[in-house]
């Protein structure tokens, strides 16, 4: 659809979450909590931390949460009797308040879950999600948006997208269908947007770090060159914070949880990092040691996801970065790449 | 800073050492390990309030190993995982030269791990005032309190691990959570999980946790996990007199068995 503008008045947002509230909607939004900052349910516009940069981790957890059941089962005499979770079972819900580096996370996982076989439990989820997305009216050293074909005002995979464009109004743009759909429960909210608004004004100033072609071209060039990646990995102590809060990595893996009688499937994070996401039953590790690892993190965003998905896996919002407790910055290393 | 810069690169060019494992300039504000190899390399080593991390973890990283002989900027958490290593076995006296960061900015060089031992004797390692208070205040609760403060904070646990990969002590090749023949502790990070984790661990680092506090600096949620371990350390020091991180030849209290040992916990 065409995208259309509208003016909403920053005193009427408590409104909007009521509006959704009142209409069944759950709605997930960032939480200050202490240091971090959480998407959760809220109930109220008071909870909601909009002033803050970005949340700690990524929304990827609206459709993909870090702990999903998928099946459960009863143990008989000699038969196993499965009860499957139906993956239309999750309400629709709005994701307000992220950034466009968040919303725009959800085309890598729409592509990656929607390959043959396409995964329902993540789909359905998505599909039953609003993204109302804040543009970035700051940004700080590990943004890189810019550099990834994102922006601070990216409408890429937002339904609609707030931007304060001055201290009593913010600029609404409606941007799907299903945007629209639910801007109608606000629509007497709304008023008409001048055409002479210059958006740009209003999004903070991320400098373009690397040319993104010259990553992945570099990339996929380079996955013999052992000294790259150990010289780049030697600090990286093979955690999975960077996987965990990353809005588009989506490896996973199932468990099993049971006692005698029942039993749950989960579906869990998991992470490329980890030395036994690779680890066989023989004892042999494929990626044995760390700088392997760090160089499928890389490969798989900049040359995998690119040669079969034709999508980037990365939306520069550079929480691998903040979150990594040694300071790997992947900035700084895919812009080394780029000059290689 | 100099003088390091100078002695790092003397070493590095007499052979004394093939790597040194030190700090450089990191993003914003922080700082960042590096691993110096060559004169022109040891130019990028910093030393400032920001230096904190206890770059001990890194003596027994495979690729770090493999570089060759190890040098390493130490600060006084790292001198005693140094030694907590040593008495454990996974480094061995003279294998790693040890530069010693005094807090006036100038540099000791630690010859063996018995001048470490008396090194530590003379200097403050216990946990800080502030450490204390968040204990006291722990200690104080009810155990139901004390309950419901742990798993809140666990409720934010992603199990990313980096409290655990962060650790020195925490060097397992297979962790207990990795295990899963049998499995002792669920891989999901739901309450249960992350709860059975994180007693776990602090369980297998009583009576070795030196008190460097990198499992809650670590944390991407910010969870206070080294308040976890912090409050063994009391209890062993009661219990057996030992504390760790302190001699190199230490025998591991908990596994220990001494025919005088008090049995009064027997019910």
């Amino acid at each position: 659809m065409e995208k259309e503008l509208k003016i909403l008045k920053y005193s009427e947002l408590s409104k909007l979450i009521e509006r959704f509230r009142s209409n069944g909607y759950p709605v997930l939004a960032p939480v200050r909590k202490g240091k971090v900052v959480e998407i959760e349910l809220v109930e109220s516009l008071d909870a909601i931390a909009l002033d803050v940069l970005l949340s700690t981790q990524s929304a990827k957890k609206a459709a993909f949460p870090k702990v999903e059941k998928v099946l459960r089962y009863t143990l008989g005499k000699s038969e196993v009797q499965q009860f499957p979770v139906d993956p239309e079972a999750c309400p629709d819900t709005i994701l307000f308040g992220v950034r466009p580096c968040d919303a725009s996370g959800f085309k890598s996982l729409d592509a990656i879950f929607g390959e043959a076989p396409a995964d329902q439990f993540y789909l359905k989820k998505k599909e039953k999600t609003t993204i109302i997305s804040f543009s970035c009216p700051t940004a700080d050293e590990y943004c890189f948006c810019t550099s990834v074909g994102g922006g601070p005002g990216n409408t890429a995979g937002s339904d609609l997208q707030f931007t304060g464009i001055s201290k009593d109004d913010i600029l609404v743009e409606i941007l799907t269908e299903k945007g629209a759909k639910l801007s109608l429960l606000f629509a007497d909210l709304l008023s008409e947007a001048g055409a002479s608004i210059d958006k740009s004004k209003f999004l903070a100033d991320v400098k373009v770090a690397f040319k993104v072609d010259s990553v992945v071209e570099k990339t996929t060039a380079s996955f013999g060159n052992a000294t790259l990646w150990l010289e780049q990995s030697l600090r990286c102590i093979g955690c999975g914070a960077c996987a965990f809060v990353c809005p588009t990595c989506a490896c996973f893996d199932f468990q099993d949880e049971q006692n005698t009688k029942n039993g749950v499937r989960l579906r869990l994070w998991d992470s490329c990092g980890f030395s036994l996401f690779t680890l066989h039953t023989s004892g042999h590790n494929p990626r044995e040691v760390q700088s392997q690892r760090w160089r499928q993190r890389i490969m798989h965003k900049f040359a995998y996801m690119p040669e079969q998905l034709h999508v980037v896996g990365c939306e520069g919002c550079g929480r691998c970065s903040r979150a990594c407790p040694v300071d790997m910055n992947i900035k700084e290393h895919l812009t080394a790449i780029s000059l290689i | 800073m100099n003088d390091m810069i100078k002695k790092v690169t003397q070493l590095l060019t007499d052979k004394t050492i093939d790597v040194f494992i030190g700090y450089g300039k990191g993003s914003a504000d922080r700082s960042r390990a590096i691993f110096v190899r060559t004169a022109e390399q040891a130019e990028n080593l910093v030393f400032s309030a920001n230096c904190t991390q206890n770059l001990a973890g890194y003596l027994l990283k495979h690729e770090v190993k493999h570089l060759g002989k190890l040098g390493i900027l130490a600060n006084v958490a790292a001198l005693r995982s140094i030694l907590q290593l040593a008495s454990e076995f996974q480094i061995k006296d003279g294998e790693v030269l040890v530069l010693f960061a005094n807090p006036d900015g100038s540099f000791t060089e630690f010859l063996d791990f018995h001048s470490i031992e008396g090194y530590l004797l003379t200097t403050e390692t216990g946990i800080t005032s502030g450490e204390q208070e968040r204990i006291a205040a722990l200690e104080a609760m009810s155990v139901s309190e004390r309950w419901t403060f742990w798993n809140q904070e666990f409720e934010k646990c992603i199990k990313c691990y980096a409290c655990r990969a962060a650790c020195p002590m925490c060097y397992c090749h297979r962790c207990t959570t990795d295990v899963n023949q049998p499995q002792w502790i669920p891989v999901a990070s739901h309450e249960r999980g992350n709860l059975d984790y994180h007693l776990m661990r602090a369980m297998h680092l009583a009576g070795r946790c030196v008190n460097c506090g990198e499992c809650a600096n670590a944390c991407p949620m910010d969870i206070p996990l080294n308040l976890l371990t912090y409050q063994l350390i009391s209890p062993i020091k009661a219990g057996f007199g030992a504390t760790a991180g302190m001699k190199s030849d230490a025998v591991y209290a908990l596994s220990t068995y001494k025919p005088d040992d008090k049995e009064n916990f027997i019910i």
